[in-house]
This record gives C-alpha cells, structure tokens and sequence, in this order.
C-alpha cells in the first residue's frame, strides 16, 4: 500500500465508524475539491452509495459555475441533496472582522440545519495541514448544543476509538480528511478521476486554489491548467493554501474565533 | 506547461511524537527543525516574529506551533499538534504533544499511532517529572524508537563530562522500563547544535546529528504476513447482497478463504471481495479496509474477530491489563466500563488493582486505586469471554480503551493477558446492563442522580429530603431517600458511630444510591457524613451525577429542637462521639447548593430543593422530541 492507499483505508474505516454509530448523518459537500474527494470516499466506503444526505449550506454567494456543477453531481451520483441557506450579514457578531464576519453567516446556517434534521453526525472535509488552528482538531470532535469547539477540553482520541453522542444536544463533526494534505487530495483526484469545478484551473494566468464565497476569496496567479500541472505547482510552492481566504488574515485570531464558536 | 511529472508513488509519512518535561525546550526544537530543513511556507518566520514582538519577545519559535491565541498568551501548548515534515525523499509528521500533567490526554491523542519519538531533556537538568511520565507513556503505547535529545547543552559549554553524567542517569530510567534508546544526541535547539548540522562546539561527538538519526527510523514493518485479524466494523445489505466490512489489522484476506467468525466459531469460505471503482480484487492484505462476503451467507456481528482457522487468538474473561488513566477522579476495584478492543465492545469491571506506579522512581506498588493520571497494572472480569491478542508494539493487538457510562474514554488498556482465576471473595464476575443511562433518561425524561444531604443532626435533612420526595414524585421524577437511620436500621446494623464505622456507613449509602442512580432515579441521600473526606469517597464512588448539598443549620437552633433527644443524651454523656458535641462537624467549603434551614417554611425550602433537582435532571425539550 502507498501512501494514497493509506490514507483512503483510514477515511473510509472512519466514514463507516461514522454510519454505524451516529444517526441521523450526513455530510456537508461545499462543491471544493475536498468535499468531492469525501464524496468520492464515501461512494468506495459504501461501494458506489453515498447512503446518507449531502448538505449545501449556501451562502448564496458562491461562483456560478459552483451552483451549475452542484446541479450536474446530484443527478450523476444520485445524490440525496439537503439545502440549508445563511442568516444575513446584520444578524452576525459585528465585532469580527468583515470578511470573517461574512464567513461565520455559514456558522449560523449550519447550526439551523443541524437543528432542523436534529443531526447526531455532521460529516466535514476539513485538513490539519490547511490552518493552524484545524491541526489542533480530533477525527471525532463532539460539539455542544451551543455548537462551540472547547479546544481546552476535547475528548482524548487514540488507536482508532472515537468520541460517541453522550449528551443531549452533542452532536460529532467527523473529519474522515483531517490527516490528508493538500497534495495529497490532488494526487488523488488524479488517480481516481474525480471531477472538479474549473476554477481550480488556470484561465488568463489565474486560479483558485481554495474555494470559498465570492467575495472574499480571491485567485493565485498561476498557469497550472490540468490536475498534473496543479500537482507540479504545488511540490514548488511555498505560500499557503489559504492565502487567498481574506478572514484568514485579518487579525491574528479571526479564524480561531470562527472555529470556536462553530466554523468548520 | 509541459512534461509534468506524473504524481509517483510514495510511502506513507512517518509519525515521529516529541515528547519532554515543560521547559525542557520541545517547542524551539520544532521550529529550530523546521527552520533549518527549510520546511516552513514562506511568510511563517515574518509572522513569528511579528507575534513574538507583540508580545515583547525576541524571537519564539513555539509561536510556529502554538496556533491559538490562548496557546500564545500563557505561553504553553494545550493540545497535541501535527505538522508534515520532509528530509529529503521521506515524509515525516511531527507530532507535538504538550508536557503538562493535566494535558496527559492530550498527548496520548498525539504520540499513540507515533512510530518513533523524541524525548527532550534539559541536559543540566535531568530527568525530571513529566520525562518519566512521558517515557511511562512512551512504553505502554508501545513506541519502539526512542530517541533523547539532551537539549540545552550550550549552557552546560558543551562539556562532555557533565552531559555524560545526565545521560547515564535517563539511560539507567529508561532501561527501567524495558525501553531501548535508539541514541543520544547532545544538542542545542536554540543554537541549532546537531539539530541539522553538526555542532562545532563538541568534537568528541560522533554520533548523526538528530535529521541524520530521524533518517535512520526504519519505515514501520508489514503486518501483511502475521495470522489475519479482521475485526468486524458493520454489515450491510445493498440490493440483495450481504456485505461484510471491516479493516485488515494484520494477515491477508483471499477470495476461497475459510474463516473462524468470532466466539462462536462457524466457519465460512470468503465468496468474493467487493469494491467501487477499483480493479476487482482477488486478495487484500493489513491496513486495507475491505468489503467481503461470505459462503454461507453468515450474519457476523460487529466486533466479531475473523480469523483462520487454527489461529486463534486468546480467549479469556478474566484479563490482565496494563493502564494509564486519563480520569480526574480515582479508579477503584468494582468500577465497571465497556472496554472497548477494535471494534468490538465488551462490559467488563475492575476485579483488582495489582500494581500502581509511583512516578518519582519509576517503582510499582500494591494500592487501593489508581490516581488521576496515574499508571497500573489491573485485572479486568468480563461477563463473556473475550477473545483477543496481547498487546504488542507494531500492531493493533490489544489495544483495549476503557469507556464511561458516559461514553467518555477514561483509560488506555493494553492488554497483557489471560488472568489466573481468583479464589475467595475476589472471585467477582459482575455483569453490566446493555441499556445506556442516556436510553434510560430519554424514556423517563430526566436523569439519574445523586444529591448528597450533609448537615449537623436535627438540621432537618431527613424532613426536607423527604418533603422533596412528594414534590418531586408529583412531577413524575423517579425518586427514593436513602436516610441515616433507615440505613443503620438495616443494611448498616452492624456499624457503629467510630471514624471507620462512619466511613464505612458512607460507602455503603453510597454504592447503593450509585445503583439506584444507574436506574435513572433521583436518589436523595440525608446522611450526617460529618467528614470532608468521606463526602469525598462518596462523591468517587458514585462518580458523575454527584451533588453535595448543605442543610445549614445553626448548632443552637438543632440543639434547641432535638426531635429525637439525641442532643440531650450527648450532653448528659449518655452517648459519645456525637456529631457537633464531642466529634467534629466538617462544613462543606463550597456545596452546590446550600439549605439554609432558618429561611422559610420547610415547604418552602424543600421547594427550592425540587427546584435545584429537576433543574439539574429534567431533559430539555428537544431531548424528549428525539427519543
């Protein structure tokens, strides 16, 4: 086995930990390529089913072409498509930063569908290696029924046990993806072929490396315009993935604040 | 572009956990690493430095680790982190785990799948706490490559004698608890001596440098060829299939296999292995999660072992386990969990504590429990036989995790293996309920639990305890009293009023409302328990879902009602050892609710009473919809 095998076992031995144990499931699928190869993931763990609900919470604020590619992936693979949408900008905490205060109308329009399907489990494609303050993370992280991370206090989680439901209210994020590095989610994309949407690619000497609204994501300058030429980029790069997510730097814990208080 | 190299094939990333006391420098050896391998992104030095100057700092290399704002205002590390790593052609992630004591939970979470490890001493200072703690830790989750950084040594003017004297002395530890040393780097995190360069200062050093000792960690070996151990993770049926899944965790798995299934023995042949988007598959070997299903179509249940036949693994109820203990309170002999051994789950309970650990050298000792993150050596009584392997490093053998009845994993249980049957009173084969307490709770709507009332005699615990009781029924609580003299009546007629009787006294009321509570009732216990101390064993014993409440009452006031005359007799010595005449009366310091019996009717007061409890078991709404 190398290391892709590795990593896909362990995903799909926890996507399987996660069906069996935390009822009802289901797995947010942003449209970024993270949450495609989860998807991907979840169709070899359940050989060719995604047995549970994918959720887009939509900030009504993503590219076009994310929306058009959503469309096409839930008719293709059969997808049981749940949509939630985001509270306005004015009912959020003003004491963030702008463009994290944009981002955490996410939070709160996750909490509400958490609520709403009363949700044991929420699946999510975040990595350790994207942000600092994810590496700090569990596979299994119980959230309260404030739905806030207490990284002072987080479950110990070793030799493959994970954290259970023991509370009302608690529900578990699960990160089948927490070990996977940036590089590695794309040599896997292209051994398995799995598609995504186009702004990853190079136009006009432009492209994403990391998708999020609109507004406050913004493009990398690159010529990388297949899955081969992306992978040559990033074994040369040296900047980080997330550098064109404004909240990520618009103080020195902007981002901390929003995974605190339930940003994934 | 053009040419672009195809992705090629690599081999995992190796952990590598660095461990050591606080202070002893983990952190700059990680940044000081990073930095001088030319593995941090661009813009990370700028931003510790910036970091570091706004908080009026030189240069803090654990800023590259500590992430969180809490982390870099107090200055410490709160959990374990991971950071990829490359030396040339290999892969590493780094693991740091914190050297705190409270975090001990934290770092297991880190170093427990870690293939080497770094421990890091303070060469002037030696072995101290947390690195015999650490090294405990290192050798119970069965960490084979222990390298020791003997950190700092530019304060020690790189003298070679003085660095000898400390490293004998980790040696001579560490070779105390069976750990082999790969090698001992002498080295400077904060200077960059031997991290990776070699040192100038210290010619009669040798060695590699520490990247030219990660270097030699050999890749973690196959488990491929070892007897299988298929561990069953869950059954589907998709379309008219049976679909049996589960990891490999060593051996090979072949289409035509036959294969033992669990305890209860039926064999069946492994008709085919089944995938998505793969080439089909004739065989799988270890660390493959696989789908397969049987001929005949068999329904194994999760947590049943798959094997060969004529490789079994052992089958014991009565097992023998070491432990490191991740609970705040205490373990006692009779606590019972669900240990749980990949996928399997079983209910087991604590038959003895054989050994305890001493951390100050390393020394095992007879005990009546297991401190908070303390180390031991336990034997573990099952209602069933388990069948399992004894732990071995390398592998997932035995690796058992012990679980609340709250689902919280409370210890790490490398099993050792089968016990001796015990004789006599030990001989204990508890069996544990398979309904949850949270099953329990939604279908009455409201928890167990216990609330303690300690007070002086007279103070009215029994009038109020009982006075709550009609409250609480008329709203539907499940609710009994345990009171003093009841007690004595029966179940404690052979105690009397001595400290050990009254201990005594305490236990028992004690076990009986931590049974009582696992029911799911409210149990309100109206005992005089005079004693800090054996409020406290009370409050162990029964564990979560424990309240202490004080009926405060003045001395005069109790004396001046004597409703049972007691207070005369005492002042006539007719009766010694009276609580609040001629023995003391310790008050609770910070009770979580306190009675003040002089404020109202007794009505009123044991309103507020039903109030504080079915504010603290009633289930919320939601709660009770989802049921």
């Amino acid at each position: 086995m190398d290391d892709l095998d590795q990593l896909e076992a362990q995903s799909i031995y926890i996507l399987r930990e996660a069906y069996r144990n935390l009822k009802p499931l289901a797995m947010l699928w942003s449209l970024g390529k993270d949450s495609n190869v989860m998807l991907w993931l979840a169709r070899k763990a359940f050989l060719g089913r995604v047995p549970f609900p994918v959720m887009h919470v939509d900030t009504g604020k993503k590219f076009p072409e994310m929306y058009r590619f959503r469309d096409e992936y839930v008719r293709k693979w059969d997808l049981d498509l749940l949509l939630g949408d985001c509270p306005p900008v004015e009912e959020i905490d003003p004491t963030l930063p702008p463009a994290a205060r944009s981002a955490a109308r996410k939070t709160a329009g996750l909490a509400a569908m958490i609520e709403k399907y009363s949700l044991e489990g929420v699946i999510a494609g975040i990595r350790r290696d994207e942000q600092a303050t994810r590496a700090k993370e569990r596979v299994f992280s119980p959230r309260g029924s404030s739905h806030k991370w207490d990284v002072r206090n987080q479950p110990p989680e070793f030799w493959d046990q994970y954290a259970t439901p023991h509370e009302e209210g608690v529900h578990i994020r699960v990160h089948p993806l927490l070990s996977w590095r940036e590089i590695d989610i794309w040599r896997y994309i292209e051994r398995e072929g799995i598609p995504l949407v186009d702004l990853y690619f190079s136009k006009n000497g432009l492209r994403y490396r990391s998708l999020g609204d609109q507004d406050i994501t913004s493009p990398i300058e690159s010529d990388a315009a297949t899955v081969a030429e992306v992978i040559a980029e990033l074994q040369t790069t040296r900047t980080s993935e997330r550098a064109g997510r404004a909240m990520d730097h618009e103080s020195e814990d902007a981002f901390e604040r929003l995974r605190v208080a339930g940003y994934l | 572009m053009s040419n672009v190299p195809a992705a090629t094939r690599q081999d995992a990333a190796t952990p590598i956990v660095i461990v050591g006391h606080v202070d002893h420098g983990k952190s700059t050896l990680i940044g000081r690493l990073l930095h001088d391998t030319d593995n941090l992104p661009e813009g990370r030095v700028a931003q510790i430095v910036e970091s570091s100057k706004k908080r009026g700092l030189k240069i803090e290399w654990s800023f590259l680790l500590d992430s969180l704002q809490i982390e870099r205002d107090q200055g410490v590390t709160v959990d374990s982190t991971r950071i990829p790593f490359r030396l040339g052609d290999r892969q590493f992630v780094i693991v740091d785990a914190p050297g705190h004591r409270q975090f001990l939970r934290n770092m297991i979470t880190g170093a427990a799948d870690a293939e080497a490890a770094v421990l890091v001493v303070d060469a002037a200072e030696g072995a101290q706490e947390q690195t015999r703690r650490h090294a405990m830790l290192l050798r119970l989750i069965g960490i084979r490559h222990v390298i020791v950084l003997m950190n700092k040594v530019d304060l020690l003017e790189y003298d070679q004698t003085r660095i000898a004297e400390t490293e004998h002395a980790v040696a001579a530890l560490l070779k105390q608890l069976d750990i082999e040393v790969s090698l001992f780097v002498p080295a400077s995190a904060r200077e960059g001596d031997n991290i990776a360069s070699r040192s100038p200062h210290m010619g009669w050093y040798q060695g590699p440098t520490l990247t030219e000792a990660l270097a030699l960690v050999p890749a973690p070996a196959g488990r491929a060829d070892l007897p299988l151990r298929l561990p069953v993770q869950d059954v589907y049926r998709f379309d008219s299939k049976r679909v049996v899944v589960g990891r490999i965790e060593r051996g090979r798995v072949k289409v035509g296999d036959s294969l033992v299934i669990g305890t209860h023995g039926t064999v069946a042949r492994v008709a085919s292995i089944e995938s998505w988007h793969t080439a089909p598959q004739i065989s799988a070997v270890a660390g493959q999660s696989v789908a397969i299903t049987l001929e005949p179509d068999v329904i194994p249940d999760r947590g049943d072992l798959l094997h060969q036949p004529g490789e079994s693994p052992v089958r014991a109820a009565r097992i023998r386990s070491r432990l490191f203990w991740l609970r705040q309170e205490p373990l006692r002999v009779g606590e019972s969990f669900r240990l749980r051994l990949g996928t399997a789950e079983h209910q087991v309970t604590v038959a003895s504590i054989d050994s305890v650990v001493r951390l100050d050298d390393l020394t095992e000792h007879p005990s009546d429990h297991v401190p908070p993150e303390g180390f031991a050596e336990i034997t573990l009584a099952a209602s069933e036989s388990i069948l399992f392997d004894a732990f071995a490093p390398g592998t997932t053998d035995g690796r058992g995790v012990l679980v609340d009845r709250h689902q919280r994993i409370v210890g790490g249980a490398p099993l050792i293996g089968p016990a001796a049957i015990a004789s006599g009173t030990k001989a204990i084969h508890p069996t544990g309920s398979t309904v949850s307490l949270w099953d329990r709770a939604q279908a009455r709507g409201h928890r167990g639990g216990v609330f303690w009332m300690t007070g002086l005699p007279g103070a009215g615990k029994s009038t109020l305890a009982r006075a709550a009781e009609s409250h609480l029924f008329a709203q539907g609580i499940d609710v009994s009293v345990l009171d003093g003299d009841t007690l004595r009546a029966g179940l404690c007629a052979d105690l009397g009023f001595s400290e050990e009787d009254r201990t005594e006294n305490v236990r028992r009321a004690a076990a009986v409302a931590r049974i009582l509570a696992e029911t799911g009732q409210v149990v309100l216990v109206a005992l005089i328990s005079p004693r800090i101390a054996d409020r406290e064993l009370a409050r162990q014993i029964v564990g979560d879902g424990f309240q202490e409440i004080f009926v405060d009452a003045d001395q005069a006031v109790c004396e001046a009602r004597d409703p049972k005359g007691l207070y005369a007799a005492a002042r006539a010595g007719r009766i010694s050892g009276f609580t609040g005449i001629d023995a003391p009366y310790e008050a609770p310091a910070t009770p979580d609710l306190r009675l003040a019996t002089g404020q109202g009717s007794v009505q009123e007061v044991a309103g507020r009473l039903a109030a504080h409890v079915t504010g603290a078991v009633v289930l919320g709404d939601q709660s009770r919809q989802r049921s």
